[in-house]
C-alpha cells in the first residue's frame, strides 16, 4: 500500500476516471459526473481520514487494471470496476462512499434532486401536522398492559 | 493530596446526571469526573453542508471510527452487534435518536411471567415517581393514552405526524396492528431554555437547537447551580479501596495526563454496561483479585444488547426523509410474550421516516440496489426521499456467556486496559428478529413499498449496553443490591444501564435515568446508616 497521505497524479486519474463510472453526467437530469472538476476537488480536499483507505483502494484498483483505468477498453474497464467493488472490501467501500458523500452536496446535483442549498440549521424544515383522527381506530380496540398477578 | 469529597460520580451521562441533580439538595460536597468535554452546539453537524459526511468520521456512533481523545476503543471484534457510544457531558444523551419508551410492568417479572431470566428486586411501580420527574426535567413529547404502554404524561405535546408518519399509520391501520405517536425527548414547544424543535432532522448526532434533550442541557446546569463540581477531561483509571475494603477514591488521569488520587466517603458508577464492569475489572486488588464488587462472578457477564431487526422498502409518495426527526411512532403490537409465535417474551416497533441524500446513496449502493453509470440517477431519485422503515427492537435476555472483559493488549490513549466484548445472538432472539421482519414485510407491501432491504441485525447498533452489574437481593447472583449499593463494597453504588435484570424492548434510556433518581432517592433516605 503506498504509505502516503496524498494521491499520486495517477491515483488521482483513476480516481477520477472511477468516479464517473459510478455517477456519469446526464444531460437528461442536468447534473455533472462525480468526475467533474469542483466535484473532484472536494473528494481531494475533504479525504481527511479516509486517506489512508482510498489510497489502497486505488492501489487494489491499479493492480486489476494493471494499467491507467482510462486506458482500458470500456468492456475490460467495467470488469475491472466489478472486481473492484466485489473484492475491495472496506476499502473500495470508502472510496465509493467518499464520491458519494461528495457528489450529493454539489450545488448542482442538489439542486437537480431539488434540495435546498443550505446546512439543516438555522432554518430547518416543517412538517404537516397530520389527521390525528387515523388514531381512532387504535382508540376504539384498546388494549390493557400486562402485569404479574 | 486532594480532600476527600462526600460523593464522586464517575460519568456525567443519562445517568450520572440525573443522580448528580438528586443528591444535590443534600448539600453534600459532590464530585463527577466526566473523560469527556462540554459540547459546543455551533460546531454540531447540522450546522454545515457536510452534515451526512461527518457521521462516517469525527461524528461517527461508533467510538472506534471516531478515535476522539475523548474517547476509549473497544474490542468488538468477536460480536455481530457493535458497540455505540458518546464520551462526554451529556454522555449518550448527546448521541441518540430521542425516542423515550419506559420499560413495561411485566418486563420487571420475567421470570415470574414467562420463566425466562429472572425477576427485578423492585417493580415498575416503585420507579413511577421517577419516570414522572425524569420525563418533567429532561422534557418529554408525547401523547398521553397509548392503551399498549404504561401511562405518561409528557409535558409537550407530540411531534408531528409528518408525510411519512402518514403513510406509517394508513398502512398499520389497514392489517389492524397498534400504533401510536413516540414518546420523546426533543421538544415540540419551548421548554425550560431549551428552542423547540425545527426539524433539523440530523438529531441522532447531536441538536444544533437544542430542541432534543440530552443531559448537558437539562440536569447539569441545575445541578452545577446547586453546587455539584463538574470536572471535565478527567478519566477514571480505578477505584481504590481501603483496609476495611470500602471504596477510599479514585485515581484518574487529569486534563494534562497528570495521574491524581481523589479520596471520597461515597463513589457512584455511571459510566454504562460497557464502561462500568471494565471500571471494576481494572480496580482489581489483592483483596478483589477478580474485580471489585465481583464476589458473584458476574461483573460484566449478561451483556444485552437490543438486537434491531431493520427492515425498510421504498413508497411512491414522498416520505419525510432527512426533514423531520428519525423516529415519530412506536408499535407495541408484538410486546408481550405469545409463544404461538415460537420465541419468548417480544419487541417494540420504532418506524423511521427516512434518510438523507447521502446516507440513502451510500447505503443503497452498498445493498446494490443503487446501480452504477447511466442508471444511477434514475434509481436515486426512485429511491431519494422515499425510504419508509420498521425497526423490531427484540428483547435481549441475559446469557453469562455474552460479557465484557478487559483486553489483554487494547488499551486507550492513558494505557488503561481496553473492555473486549464477547456476544452472539439467542436462538431466542433471531427467532423474534425473524417474526419482526416478517411482520415489516407486511408492513411495508401495505404501504406499497419496493425494493425492500434488510439489516438483521443492525451491525452499528449497540446503543443500548445493559446487564453487566445487575441488581438483585442475592449476592451470589447480583452485583448491586435492590437500590444499587454493591453487595462487597458498602460505599460503592452503580447507576447506569449495567444494573438492569432484563432489557424490555424498549430504548432504556429513560428508565436507567428513572432507575438513577430512585437509588439516589434510597440514598437520601439511608444516610444516616447508608453503610449499614
Amino acid at each position: 500500500m503506498t504509505d502516503l497521505l496524498t494521491l499520486t497524479p495517477r491515483q488521482r486519474d483513476d480516481l477520477r476516471t472511477v468516479a464517473a463510472m459510478i455517477i456519469p453526467a446526464s444531460e437528461e437530469y442536468r447534473v455533472p459526473g462525480a468526475d467533474d472538476d469542483i466535484i473532484q476537488a472536494d473528494i481531494l480536499a475533504t479525504l481527511g481520514r479516509d486517506t489512508k483507505h482510498v489510497v489502497a483502494a486505488l492501489d487494489h484498483l491499479a493492480r486489476l487494471a494493471g494499467m491507467p483505468l482510462a486506458d482500458l477498453e470500456p468492456a475490460a474497464r467495467d470488469d475491472v470496476a466489478q472486481q473492484f467493488r466485489s473484492s475491495g472490501g472496506g476499502a473500495a467501500a470508502t472510496l465509493v462512499r467518499v464520491v458519494l458523500q461528495c457528489y450529493y452536496r454539489d450545488d448542482r446535483v442538489l439542486r437537480s434532486l431539488g434540495l435546498e442549498l443550505r446546512a439543516p440549521f438555522p432554518k430547518g424544515h416543517v412538517l404537516p401536522d397530520g389527521d390525528w383522527s387515523l388514531l381512532d381506530p387504535v382508540k376504539a380496540r384498546g388494549g390493557s398492559l400486562r402485569r404479574a398477578p | 493530596m486532594k480532600d476527600p469529597v462526600d460523593v464522586l460520580i464517575i460519568g456525567a451521562g443519562a445517568s450520572g446526571a440525573a443522580v448528580a441533580w438528586s443528591l444535590a439538595e443534600t448539600k453534600m460536597h459532590i464530585l463527577c469526573l466526566e473523560q469527556g468535554g462540554w459540547m459546543n452546539p455551533a460546531e454540531y453537524p447540522s450546522t454545515g453542508r457536510d452534515w451526512e459526511a461527518k457521521f462516517y468520521g469525527e461524528w461517527s456512533s461508533s467510538p472506534n471510527v471516531r478515535g476522539r481523545p475523548e474517547d476509549y476503543p473497544i474490542n468488538d471484534d468477536n460480536s455481530p452487534i457493535k458497540v455505540v457510544n458518546y464520551n462526554a457531558v451529556g454522555g449518550s444523551t448527546v448521541m441518540y435518536t430521542a425516542h423515550w419508551p419506559r420499560l413495561h410492568p411485566s418486563d420487571f417479572k420475567a421470570k415470574t411471567l414467562d420463566g425466562v431470566a429472572d425477576d427485578w428486586p423492585i417493580d415498575y411501580d416503585a420507579l413511577t415517581p421517577f419516570f414522572e420527574e425524569n420525563d418533567r426535567i429532561m422534557g418529554t413529547s408525547g401523547l398521553s393514552g397509548d392503551p399498549l404502554s404504561p401511562l405518561t404524561h409528557p409535558p409537550m405535546p407530540q411531534q408531528p405526524m409528518g408525510l411519512s408518519g402518514a403513510i406509517i399509520a394508513k398502512a398499520m391501520n389497514k392489517l389492524g396492528w397498534h400504533w401510536w405517536p413516540s414518546d420523546t425527548t426533543v421538544a415540540t414547544m419551548d421548554y425550560e431554555g431549551r428552542a423547540r424543535c425545527i426539524n433539523l432532522g440530523h438529531c441522532t448526532p447531536a441538536c444544533a437547537q437544542g430542541a432534543k434533550s440530552s443531559t448537558d442541557i437539562t440536569y447539569w446546569p441545575h445541578a452545577i447551580r446547586a453546587g455539584v463540581e463538574l470536572r471535565t477531561h478527567c478519566r477514571v483509571r480505578e477505584i481504590t479501596t481501603d483496609e476495611n475494603g470500602m471504596a477510599s477514591g479514585v485515581v484518574y488521569y487529569d486534563k494534562d495526563g497528570v495521574e491524581q488520587f481523589q479520596p471520597a466517603h461515597v463513589v457512584i458508577i455511571a459510566c454504562n454496561g460497557v464502561g462500568t464492569p471494565r471500571l471494576l475489572l481494572n480496580s482489581a486488588s489483592g483483596r478483589f483479585p477478580n474485580g471489585l464488587a465481583n464476589s458473584s462472578g458476574l461483573v460484566g457477564k449478561n451483556l444485552m444488547f437490543h438486537p434491531y431487526a431493520q427492515i425498510y422498502g421504498y413508497v411512491k409518495e414522498p416520505t419525510d426523509s432527512n426533514r423531520a426527526p428519525p423516529t415519530c411512532l412506536w408499535s407495541k403490537q408484538w410486546y408481550d410474550t405469545d409463544l404461538s409465535r415460537g420465541f419468548v417474551r417480544g419487541y417494540g416497533v420504532q418506524f423511521v421516516r427516512g434518510a438523507g441524500p447521502v446516507f440513502e446513496a451510500v447505503v443503497s449502493e452498498q445493498k446494490g440496489i443503487l446501480p452504477w453509470g447511466t442508471d444511477h440517477h434514475r434509481v436515486f431519485r426512485k429511491l431519494n426521499g422515499h425510504r419508509l422503515g420498521f425497526s423490531a427492537i427484540c428483547e435481549d435476555l441475559p446469557e453469562e456467556h455474552n460479557r465484557v472483559t478487559l483486553d489483554p493488549v487494547l488499551k486507550d490513549s492513558h494505557g488503561i486496559p481496553a473492555p473486549k466484548v464477547d456476544y452472539t445472538i439467542s436462538e431466542n432472539s433471531r427467532k423474534m428478529m425473524e417474526h419482526g421482519l416478517a411482520r415489516g414485510r407486511e408492513f411495508l407491501e401495505t404501504a406499497g413499498a419496493t425494493d425492500i432491504c434488510v439489516n438483521s441485525p443492525i451491525p452499528w447498533g449497540g446503543w443500548h449496553l445493559l446487564g453487566t452489574a445487575r441488581m438483585g437481593t442475592d449476592p451470589e447472583r447480583s452485583v448491586v443490591n435492590e437500590w444499587g449499593r454493591s453487595h462487597d463494597v458498602k460505599n460503592l453504588f452503580i447507576v447506569d444501564g449495567s444494573i438492569f435484570v432484563t432489557s424490555g424492548g424498549v430504548n432504556p434510556t429513560s428508565t436507567i435515568q428513572a432507575l438513577a433518581l430512585y437509588i439516589a432517592d434510597q440514598m437520601k433516605q439511608r444516610l444516616a446508616n447508608l453503610f449499614d
